[in-house]
C-alpha cells in the first residue's frame, strides 16, 4: 500500500502475486492499458457516451458497468522510466559517497557487539528505501490529532536531515480537507449517537477483554453484534473478529488446505495473500477482474486436477474483493457468480471497501448488482471503513459459521473485540439499516453516491486520468512519475488538502498515483475546494494527461498467470 | 534466496577452472550434441491434455468438490461458548451466574480501573472510535506516537512500534526478519502466534525441547558443523532463537541468561515474546529481562501484547531502532492494517502510568501467585504446572484417562463445579489439529491483584473439592 521496497517486499515480489505486475510494467506499451478486456467492445471516458455492458453479458448485469483504465501515454511512460533511471543513478552515486564517507550515513546501525553476526538485512535490499522512498517520506505517516472526519488537523513536522528524522514543531495545521481516510459513510465522529453509545460502554465495560472468545471473552455484546451483522448482510449467521487483516489471514486456512486450489485476483490485498499462503493450498493467480482468465484457470484446474498426481482438487476457492482499493475497480460479481456456479467453486468475497459504500442500502457489492447474498459462500468485510470502528467479520451459512466458531484461529487464540468498538459498530450499523428510526443512514449512503459521481465526473472533465468504476468511492488519479508523488502530496497539503499518494511496489512501477477516498461527510463546498486545488496543482505539475481516448480493445492472451505452491 | 544462487554461481565458475581438460572437452561435446538434438527435429511433445471439448465438459460435469466445511453430525453439535454479560473484570457474570474471575489475563486489574476508563473516554471524545486508515495513510494519531515513545521508555529501549492486534504482533514481526532459507530455533512450547509467524516466514524451523538448553546447544552445534562445510552459505543465513518470556502453554519462564550466552557463542539473534511476562515479571514489571537482570539490548527484539497486563487491545515490539524501524515498512500487520483505535492507545498509556507510579502491584501479584500456588499443591488427581510466580498456570490431570476427549470432559466437570460456586475458570483451549506440539488438556488458572486472600483460598479449596468429587466419581464410574 505504501511505497516500500525493503527486503521483505523484494522477496514478496519475487514470490508473491504482485511480481508479474511489475515485470509487466517494464514494457511501456503494455502497461496501463485495459485491465478488463473481457467482453468489452468499447470504453469511453465520458459516462454520457457509455456503452452499457448489459448487452454483452447475456443480461447478467442489471445495471451499467463502467470501468475505465485509460492507457498510459507513451511519452509519459518514457519520461517515467527516465525518472526512475536518474533516481537510481543518483542512488548509486550517493551510496558510493556514503561508502567513502563523503556523505554522512544516516542509517541506524548494528550494535558493535553484533557486528560479526550474519547481517540482519542485506545492503541492496534497502537501496530503494534509502535512495527513493527517503526523498519523499514526508508524504506518508503524517500524524493527525483530531477525528479523521471530513476535515482533520495535521501535526506540523519538519525535517532538517532530508527526511531521515522528523521534528514536530508543536504547530497544528487545522481543518485540512480529508481525502485520504476510508471514512465512506462519515461515521468517524466524536459526537452523536455512535460516540455516545461507545462512551457509555467504555464506562461500563472498560476497553479490554483480556481473554479469547473460546475462553472467557465471549461477551453477550459480541453475540449481539454477530446477529446484527448476519441480519444486515442477509445471511444465516456471522462471526466478528478483532482485526480486519487477521480475519482474512486467520480464517482462510480454516477453510482450505492441502489438495485445495485457491484462485486469487492478482491485486488482492496482502491479508488475502497471506491467508492463502498460510492455508497450504495451491494458489493460482488470475488477471485483475478478468473473467476470461478466471474461467480458463477454473477449466484447467478441473480438467487436469492436481499437478503431477492428477487427482481431482478437493475444492476450489475463488478469492476476490468488492472494491479494489488501489484501482477503484468493482468486482464483476455477476460473472464471477455465474462461473462459480458453473464450475462448482466456492467464492470468498472480501468487502473491506465495499460494505456500506455500495448498494442502495449500503449492503455492499452484492446489493449493488442486485444479487442474492446466498450465492456468495463467504462474505467477508471490515468494520474499519464505513463503520468507523475496527475489526472484521465473516458471514455465510450457519454450518460455515459454526465450523469457524470451532476452527477459527482467531476465536481460540486472539483476544476478543473491545466492547466500545463493538458498540460503535452496532450503533452505526443500526443507523445504516434505519433501525434507529431515522433516515440518517440512508441519507449518508445517498450522499456518498452523489459525491462519488460528482467528484469523478469533475476530475474527468478536468483532464486527469482516473482509474476505476464510476460508482467507486475510491478514486485513483494517475501521477505516473516518481517525482510527482512527493510533489503532489506536498502541494496539496500546502493547500490544506490531505491526500494519499502511492507508488511502487503498491502499484506497478510506472503507475504511481494519488488516491482520493470520498466520504458522505464531504460537503459540496469541500469537494469544490478540493477540486479547485487539485486542478491548480494538476496544472502546476502537468498532471492532466488524459487525451479522452478510447481504450483500445486488447484481446491479448493472459499467459502471465502463474501458480504458487507451498512446499 | 538471490544471494544463495549467487553463491552457487561462484562455486560453478570455480569448479570450471579446476576441472581437467578432458572433462571440459567431453562436456563441450555433450552440449553440442544437445544443441544438435534441439535443432535437428522438432518433437511433438505429448500435449498435457488431448481431451476433446466434450470430454472436458464431461470432466467438469463429473467433478464434485468436497463441501466447504465438513458436515457436522447432529449428535456432535459445535461447542457452545460461555457467555459473559457485562465486563470481564474481577466480578464476572458467566452464563448468568456472578463469579470471581480466575480466567481472564487481567493481571493488574486495570480493565475496570476508573482512571484508565476516563482516559479512554476523553480520547473517544476527541478522536472518535476508529482510525479509518492504516498508519501510512492518515491513520497515525498523536496518541500512537506518544504510546510508542512511552513503551520504549518503559522498557528502556530505543524504539517501540505498536500493532492493532495482539496476535498479529509477533506473527508479523518474525517474517519481517526471517526469510526463506533462514534458520529459526524455537521452543516446542511456543504459542500459536509464534507458530503462525514462523509459517509465514517460510524459514527453516528447528524445534528444541521445552526450556532444554542442552538440546538447543546440540542443534546449534549441528548448525555450526554444517556452516563449516558450507561457509559461503553460512554467511548469508540469518539465524534466530524464538522464545517466550513466560510460556502461556506451560507457565514456565525461559532461562534467559543461558540463552544470551548461547546467543553470543553461536551468533544467533533472540526474538522474545513477552505477552505474559510484560507487566508481571521484574521489579518494575519490565518482564523477563528485568527478572533475570539481563541487559535488554542483548535481546534483539521483544514483542508483547497490550491485552493482558495493560488490559487494552493490540501489541507492540521494542528494541533498538536498527531492528524495530524495519517493521514500519515490512511488518505486514503494521502496514496493511488499520491502526489501533486512539482510545485503546490512550487506555494503554494510562495503564502504563499506573504501572510506573506503583511498582508494588508487581510484588503484590507475585505474592498472590505464590499463595494460590502453594494452596493448590497436593490435590489428588491434579497437577499444578508452571512457576510459582506465574500469574497464569495450568492444572493438568495427573493421570490421563487415555482419551483427550474424556480428559477434557473431566476438566470441564471441575470447571462447572467451580462455576456453580462462584469461581469462574476456563480450560486452556487449542486447535488440536493445528498445534505443532499439542499441550495436554488443562485448566488455566489466572491470578490477578484484585483477588483477595479469601477468594484465592476459596478457589483453591473449591478446586480441590471439585477434583475429589469429579475425579473420584469417574474412577468409581469406570
Amino acid at each position: 500500500m505504501l511505497i516500500r521496497m525493503t527486503e521483505s517486499s523484494v522477496k514478496k515480489l519475487s514470490n508473491g502475486d504482485r511480481c508479474y505486475r511489475t515485470s509487466n510494467g517494464v514494457k511501456p506499451g503494455k502497461n496501463g492499458c485495459v485491465k478488463n478486456h473481457y467482453l468489452h467492445q468499447k470504453q469511453h471516458c465520458y459516462p454520457e457516451e457509455k456503452i452499457y455492458h448489459v448487452a454483452h453479458n447475456g443480461g447478467l448485469y442489471k445495471r451499467p458497468f463502467n470501468e475505465v483504465f485509460e492507457e498510459t501515454p507513451m511519452l509519459v511512460a518514457v519520461l517515467t522510466y527516465m525518472g526512475y533511471g536518474i533516481l537510481t543513478l543518483f542512488g548509486y552515486l550517493r551510496d558510493f559517497m556514503r561508502d567513502w564517507k563523503i556523505e554522512k550515513c544516516q542509517n541506524a546501525t548494528e550494535r558493535e557487539e553484533q557486528k560479526d553476526f550474519v547481517p540482519l538485512y542485506q545492503d541492496f535490499e534497502n537501496f530503494y528505501t534509502r535512495n527513493l522512498y527517503m526523498r519523499i517520506r514526508d508524504s506518508w505517516n503524517r500524524p493527525i490529532c483530531s477525528v479523521p472526519g471530513a476535515k482533520f488537523d495535521v501535526m506540523d513536522r519538519v525535517s532538517y536531515d532530508y527526511n531521515w528524522t522528523f521534528k514536530y514543531t508543536g504547530k497544528v495545521v487545522k481543518d485540512v480537507i480529508n481525502m485520504g481516510s476510508y471514512n465512506y459513510l462519515g461515521f468517524a465522529e466524536n459526537h452523536g449517537l455512535c460516540a455516545d453509545a461507545a462512551a457509555d460502554v467504555t464506562m461500563k465495560y472498560g476497553v479490554g477483554v483480556s481473554s479469547t472468545r473460546r475462553e472467557m471473552g465471549n461477551l453477550a455484546k459480541h453475540e449481539e453484534l454477530e446477529k446484527l451483522v448476519a441480519r444486515f448482510l442477509g445471511v444465516e449467521a456471522a462471526m466478528a473478529f478483532g482485526m480486519g487483516f487477521a480475519t482474512n489471514s486467520m480464517n482462510i486456512p480454516a477453510l482450505v488446505g492441502k489438495g485445495c486450489l485457491i484462485l486469487s485476483d492478482e491485486l488482492n490485498h496482502a491479508s488475502l495473500v497471506l491467508g492463502a499462503r498460510l492455508s497450504g493450498a495451491t494458489i493460482r493467480v488470475f488477471k485483475h477482474n478478468n473473467m476470461q482468465s478466471l474461467e480458463k484457470l477454473l477449466r484447467d484446474a478441473i480438467v487436469h486436477g492436481q499437478p503431477r498426481t492428477h487427482r481431482p482438487w478437493k475444492k476450489i476457492l475463488i478469492l476476490v474483493e468488492g472494491i479494489y482499493s488501489m484501482e477503484g475497480s468493482i468486482i464483476r460479481l455477476p460473472e464471477v457468480i455465474a462461473l462459480k456456479k458453473k464450475y462448482k467453486a466456492f467464492l470468498y468475497l472480501d468487502e473491506a471497501h465495499s460494505i456500506g459504500a455500495l448498494g442502495p442500502s449500503g449492503k455492499g457489492v452484492v446489493e449493488y448488482f442486485g444479487l442474492d447474498p446466498k450465492d456468495v459462500d463467504i462474505m467477508m468485510g471490515t468494520f474499519t471503513k464505513s463503520f468507523g470502528a475496527a475489526g472484521g467479520y465473516i458471514g455465510g451459512k450457519k454450518e460455515l459459521i459454526d465450523y469457524l466458531f470451532t476452527h477459527s484461529h482467531s476465536a481460540v487464540y486472539a483476544t476478543s473485540m473491545s466492547p466500545p468498538v463493538v458498540e460503535q459498530i452496532i450503533t452505526s450499523m443500526k443507523c445504516i439499516m434505519g433501525e434507529d428510526g431515522t433516515t440518517f443512514g440512508r441519507d449518508r449512503i445517498q450522499q456518498l453516491a452523489e459525491n462519488t459521481r460528482y467528484f469523478r465526473r469533475k476530475l474527468q472533465e478536468m483532464g486527469f486520468i482516473i482509474y476505476g468504476n464510476n460508482d467507486s468511492p475510491v478514486v485513483p488519479l494517475m501521477l505516473y512519475m516518481p517525482a510527482k508523488i512527493g510533489a503532489f502530496g506536498r502541494e496539496m497539503l500546502k493547500r490544506n488538502i490531505g491526500v494519499v499518494v502511492v507508488g511502487f511496489p503498491a502499484t506497478p512501477i510506472i503507475e504511481s498515483r494519488a488516491r482520493f477516498c470520498l466520504s458522505a461527510a464531504h460537503t459540496k463546498e469541500m469537494l469544490d475546494t478540493a477540486l479547485r486545488m487539485i486542478s491548480e496543482v494538476g496544472d502546476l505539475l502537468q498532471l492532466k494527461y488524459s487525451r479522452h481516448l478510447l481504450v483500445p480493445l486488447l484481446d491479448r492472451p493472459f499467459e502471465t498467470t502463474y501458480e504458487e505452491n507451498e512446499e | 534466496m538471490a544471494s544463495g544462487q549467487q553463491w552457487v554461481l561462484v562455486e560453478m565458475v570455480q569448479a570450471f577452472y579446476e576441472a581437467p581438460a578432458y572433462h571440459l572437452i567431453l562436456e563441450g561435446f555433450l552440449i553440442l550434441w544437445i544443441v544438435r538434438l534441439l535443432f535437428s527435429k522438432t518433437y511433438k511433445l505429448q500435449e498435457r491434455s488431448d481431451l476433446t471439448e466434450k470430454e472436458k465438459e464431461e470432466l467438469i460435469e463429473d467433478w464434485q468438490p468436497e463441501p466447504l466445511v465438513p458436515l457436522v453430525s447432529k449428535d456432535h453439535p459445535p461447542p457452545k461458548y460461555d457467555v459473559v454479560s457485562g465486563p470481564t473484570s474481577h466480578k464476572i457474570i458467566v452464563n448468568g451466574k456472578e463469579c470471581i474471575n480466575f480466567a481472564s489475563f487481567n493481571f493488574l486489574g486495570l480493565l475496570d480501573n476508573e482512571r484508565v476508563k476516563n482516559q479512554a473516554l476523553t480520547s473517544l471524545r476527541k478522536y472518535g472510535v476508529g482510525t479509518c486508515g492504516p498508519r501510512g495513510f492518515y491513520g497515525t494519531f498523536d496518541v500512537h506516537l506518544e504510546l510508542e515513545e512511552r513503551l520504549a521508555k518503559f522498557m528502556r529501549t530505543e524504539e517501540a512500534i505498536i500493532y492493532s492486534y495482539g496476535f498479529a504482533t509477533i506473527a508479523s514481526a518474525i517474517p519481517a526478519y526471517s526469510k526463506r532459507g533462514d534458520i529459526v530455533f524455537v521452543d516446542e512450547a511456543a504459542c500459536f502466534s509464534i507458530q503462525k509467524g514462523l509459517q509465514a516466514s517460510r524459514s527453516n524451523i528447528k524445534y528444541f525441547k521445552h526450556n532444554d538448553m542442552d538440546d538447543l546447544e546440540r542443534l546449534l552445534k549441528e548448525l555450526e558443523t554444517e556452516d563449516q562445510e558450507n561457509p559461503r552459505k553460512a554467511r548469508v543465513t540469518r539465524r534466530f532463537i524464538v522464545v517466550e518470556g513466560l510460556y502461556i502453554n506451560t507457565g514456565d519462564i525461559c532461562p534467559l541468561p543461558e540463552l544470551v550466552q548461547l546467543k553470543y557463542k553461536y551468533k544467533v539473534r533472540i526474538l522474545l515474546e513477552e505477552s505474559l511476562s510484560f507487566g508481571v515479571l521484574g521489579e518494575h514489571g519490565r518482564g523477563v529481562t528485568e527478572h533475570f537482570g539481563v541487559n535488554i539490548d542483548d535481546i534483539d527484539l521483544i514483542s508483547a501484547n497490550m491485552e493482558n497486563s495493560l488490559a487494552s487491545i493490540g501489541g507492540f515490539c521494542c528494541g533498538r531502532s536498527f531492528v524495530i524501524d524495519h517493521q514500519r515498512l515490512s511488518g505486514q500487520g503494521y502496514c496493511f492494517s488499520a491502526s489501533l483505535p486512539p482510545m485503546l492507545a490512550a487506555a494503554a498509556i494510562e495503564a502504563l502510568n499506573i504501572m510506573e507510579e506503583d511498582i508494588d502491584i508487581f510484588r503484590l501479584l507475585r505474592d498472590k501467585c505464590k499463595h494460590i500456588h502453594s494452596a493448590l499443591q497436593g490435590i489428588s488427581g491434579l497437577e499444578v504446572v508452571g512457576e510459582s510466580i506465574s500469574p497464569a498456570f495450568h492444572l493438568q490431570l495427573e493421570k490421563s484417562t487415555g482419551s483427550r476427549e474424556l480428559d477434557v470432559k473431566l476438566l470441564r466437570g471441575i470447571i462447572d463445579y467451580c462455576m456453580n460456586r462462584q469461581i469462574a475458570l476456563t480450560q486452556a483451549h487449542y486447535l488440536d489439529k493445528e498445534e505443532r506440539f499439542l499441550p495436554p488438556p488443562s485448566i488455566r488458572v489466572v491470578v490477578t491483584i484484585e483477588q483477595t486472600e479469601e477468594e484465592l483460598e476459596k478457589a483453591a479449596s473449591l478446586i480441590k473439592e471439585a477434583a475429589q468429587h469429579i475425579l473420584q466419581h469417574t474412577v468409581l464410574g469406570h
